[in-house]
């Protein structure tokens, strides 16, 4: 008995479907500005604890230490000393980690102190963006823990950027210094507001990102004031680190100035964030 | 069926490995970009059909985690793999030129398109820079990584249709 041959499609067909399939789904997600919906939350429940897994092999290597220690707590006195030192062993990591816990938890607590009337929830940062034009990453909390879109991110002793995207048990972090993001900022010696944007090319060269629409008439701003989150931004909190002023120059129409900041936060080395619940109240609400 | 999830495994462990220990382990600020060498190797290993769909999944997973629009790396890498599966008959096993020079080309392909689409159009001119400081290091790592995946995802490949011929000549 033969068996029928299966109808197959010509590749090329299956690549204008699939062309017609994807460009019909951008334009789903330009129009009705959603990003991924249903397949974000599946998505979520399959990558997160995947992340979580390799990024916390360090906690996972001193928890198969202690279960070993338990272990030769069962087998007795024959593996004494070997026990012994097992424990120890395991016991000095744990330290170890715990006195780093303990140093990055006393860290937030300072920063905590700085900006005291937001509640905040701390969250580990379990991955980053795939490619390198972008500087966005995942975190491990998400709505499970009352994190919404929009609300503020904020690391080391500045504003590291927003929620954009979230699902029950993450949420994704587009960061300042992507060349795509814009705050609005104001300058704490003179309330002078204006616009930081981030630049890859400017972050890559010199770790800095730019600003631009200062109106400083009488010349007061100086190199290394201060710039936070300004009180007309729709999307920040106000007062929220952004970074110091690095550079400045008028523009060429001689009522602004521009330049650049250095922001407050080492993006490179982030590894614990926290997450502003409250989110800035705008007028519709 | 055992194809669909070994490819399924690979591509997930390659964008996992990419998102964190790469990213943690980068050079200049630069990670490889490891679903490029998946979606061409299997595109020019197994034909334009199973390389644009493999290249559209690898796509699909970036879309969902870039929080960006879905869809657009799903076109671009399927069309990586679509392309690559040209290659096919002029693809043999020991030589390892032709999947360099094309994992190199795919890269190449896919950084410009990303920097037209997403950079030219918001004026950012300086291509110069962009293309010595981001695509020719990227470059330069995923082809360091691309001799170590490319040999496993060889051997696998190899295993497959090893076993797949087995079975087939069961049938008859």
């Amino acid at each position: 008995m033969k068996r029928k041959p299966k109808f197959m499609l010509p590749a090329k067909y299956v690549l204008l479907i699939m062309t017609g399939v994807c460009i019909a789904a951008m334009l789903i997600c330009l129009m009705l500005n959603i990003t991924g919906g249903p397949l974000n939350t599946v998505a979520g429940y399959v990558f997160v604890p995947m992340q979580k897994g390799i990024n916390t092999v360090g906690s996972w290597a001193a928890d198969k230490a202690d279960h070993l220690k338990r272990l030769s707590d069962v087998m007795q006195d024959n593996e004494e000393l070997q026990r012994q030192v097992d424990s120890l062993t395991a016991e000095l990591n744990t330290i170890k980690l715990e006195q780093y816990e303990l140093e990055n938890l006393r860290e937030l607590l300072e920063l905590d102190q700085k900006y005291p009337s937001y509640d905040k929830v701390a969250a580990n940062v379990i991955g980053k963006d795939g490619g390198n034009w972008f500087t966005n990453f995942t975190i491990d909390k998400g709505t499970d823990d009352g994190i919404e879109t929009d609300m503020n991110v904020i690391a080391g002793s500045g504003l590291v950027g927003i929620v954009t995207d979230i699902g029950p048990n993450y949420a994704k972090v587009s960061a300042i210094i992507n060349d795509t993001m814009s705050v609005s900022g104001m300058v704490t010696s003179t309330s002078d507001n204006l616009i930081v944007h981030g630049s890859l090319q400017q972050m890559n060269e010199n770790m800095v990102i730019e600003f631009s629409n200062l109106n400083d008439k009488d010349h007061e701003v100086t190199v290394g004031d201060p710039v936070v989150t300004s009180y007309i931004s729709d999307q920040y909190q106000q007062g929220i680190l952004i970074g110091y002023i690095s550079s400045m120059e008028m523009d060429a129409n001689n009522l602004t100035k521009s330049g650049t900041i250095t922001p407050a936060v080492d993006f490179e080395h982030i590894a614990e964030v926290l997450v502003i619940l409250n989110k800035k109240q705008t007028a519709e609400e | 069926m055992r194809r669909k999830i070994v490819v399924f495994i690979i591509i997930i462990v390659c964008y996992l490995l990419q998102t964190t220990v790469f990213s943690i382990f980068r050079f200049a600020s630069i990670s490889p970009n490891l679903l490029i060498i998946v979606a061409s190797a299997f595109g020019f290993m197994r034909g334009k059909k199973e390389g644009l769909w493999i290249g559209f999944f690898c796509g699909l997973l970036l879309d969902i985690w870039s929080g960006g629009v879905i869809g657009f790396y799903s076109l671009l890498y399927m069309y990586i793999g679509y392309f690559n599966g040209m290659f096919r008959k002029v693809f043999y096993p020991e030589d390892i030129k032709l999947p360099l020079l094309l994992i190199a080309g795919s890269d190449i392909a896919c950084n410009m398109l990303i920097y037209l689409v997403m950079f030219l159009l918001r004026n950012r001119y300086h291509f110069n820079y962009y293309f010595l400081h981001l695509m020719l290091p990227e470059l330069v790592y995923t082809m360091v990584m691309t001799i170590f995946l490319y040999f496993i995802i060889l051997k696998i490949n190899q295993r497959l249709e090893a076993i797949e011929k087995r079975s087939a000549s069961k049938f008859v």
